[in-house]
């Protein structure tokens, strides 16, 4: 099943690159469409960022994640780049299990 | 030899001075000496300068697309795919974004198939990029085929950044097959590696995920509206995790973006 959804969503996603390339412009270039479009990646990895910190098996838990998220925030403050953020936010949470 | 550059006033000046293009002149001895003669060997020269700060650049993303690829490759295998199912969605899909999206929600233990459309959804914005990447690269029929397969972020901020349509489609393919070559390399080697890992959360490996998507949005939020559509996005996920399947909270938030977006023109228009 899982490799059913691994090619249905990888041929999908390179059909919608080809539509960019190839089709005519006039719909997508309205610019409510392209606002759309904008904030359309914002509202999806926002929802992502909130399901993967809070979301145990449908069920809301507020457990170490969230250390973990809050040190990847101050380490994005500072401007660090993508892996430093992520390795940041890991050792965090990594850190408090293994001392509590 | 920086001694003698830094004489030479005006457009020389006028330009920023680099390294790699004093290298990249010394190896090329016949340009160096008719510098001064001729003006098209200036253009010819502040093409290859051109060239060199595209390479320099592109080099940086490559750099970053390694470490993301690596972080990706072994998130996807502790989230339950198998390493070739990691590589045929770096190798296919080709766009983080969703390749995080998809991982997330197939390994939060959402039916297979329901990080389909969070996938899609994510790769819409591609279709957005290739609009204005169709007028500049100018392909045709069996290249547009190769061509678009390499439209995704990092390409297209390297491609409209540059000033005419030459430096464009050498930033383009140059930007787009080493992030390919490398971001594949970095999944295989990130997948195998995550492969060893016996007990991910022990690693905070969970607290990894969001704090990836958490960095892939963080650039888009430079302007109110985006911050409103992402707490809005969030809460909507939050609230609905317990009262439907996996996977759907996470396509629930798509609404609050195309609300936002068709009501800034209402705004607009009144204004």
């Amino acid at each position: 099943m899982i490799w059913v959804a691994v090619v249905v969503a990888s041929i999908g996603c390179y059909l919608l690159k080809l539509a960019g390339l190839s089709l005519p412009s006039a719909l997508l270039e309205r610019p409510e469409v392209q606002r759309v479009a904008v904030l359309l990646p914002v509202a999806l990895l926002a929802g992502l960022v909130a399901v993967e910190t809070f979301g145990a098996d449908g069920r809301l838990v507020v457990d170490l994640r969230l250390a973990g998220l809050g040190a990847g925030v101050v380490a994005l403050v500072l401007r660090a780049p993508f892996l430093v953020v992520i390795v940041v936010a890991a050792a965090t949470t990594a850190l408090l299990r293994a001392v509590t | 030899m920086s001694g003698r550059w830094t004489s030479k006033p005006g457009w020389w000046r006028a330009t920023r001075a680099s390294i790699d293009v004093s290298f990249s002149l010394v190896s090329r001895g016949v340009v160096h000496q008719r510098l001064s003669a001729s003006v098209a060997t200036v253009a010819e020269m502040s093409w290859e300068r051109e060239r060199a700060s595209i390479r320099r650049d592109a080099g940086g993303i490559a750099a970053y697309a390694t470490a993301f690829g690596m972080s990706y490759g072994a998130v996807s295998v502790t989230s339950g795919l198998s390493v070739a199912q990691t590589c045929v969605l770096s190798l296919v899909m080709f766009t983080g974004a969703s390749q995080f999206a998809f991982i997330g929600v197939v390994g939060g233990g959402g039916s297979a198939l329901a990080g389909v459309p969070a996938a899609l959804l994510l790769a819409l914005r591609n279709t957005f990029y290739g609009v204005r990447m169709s007028g500049i690269l100018g392909v045709r029929g069996r290249q547009s085929l190769f061509a678009s397969h390499l439209v995704i972020d990092e390409t297209t901020a390297m491609t409209i950044t540059r000033s005419d349509q030459r430096a464009q489609r050498y930033a383009f393919w140059v930007t787009g097959v080493v992030l390919f070559v490398l971001w594949n390399a970095g999944t295989l080697v990130g997948a195998l590696g995550g492969s060893a890992i016996g007990e991910p959360e022990a690693l905070g490996l969970d607290a990894a995920v969001p704090a990836a998507f958490l960095a892939l949005l963080w650039p888009r939020l430079d302007d109110p509206t985006a911050r409103v559509v992402a707490v809005g996005g969030a809460a909507v996920a939050t609230l609905l995790v317990p009262l439907v399947p996996a996977g759907v909270p996470v396509l629930a938030a798509a609404p609050v973006a195309v609300v936002a977006g068709l009501r800034g023109r209402a705004v607009r228009e009144t204004s």
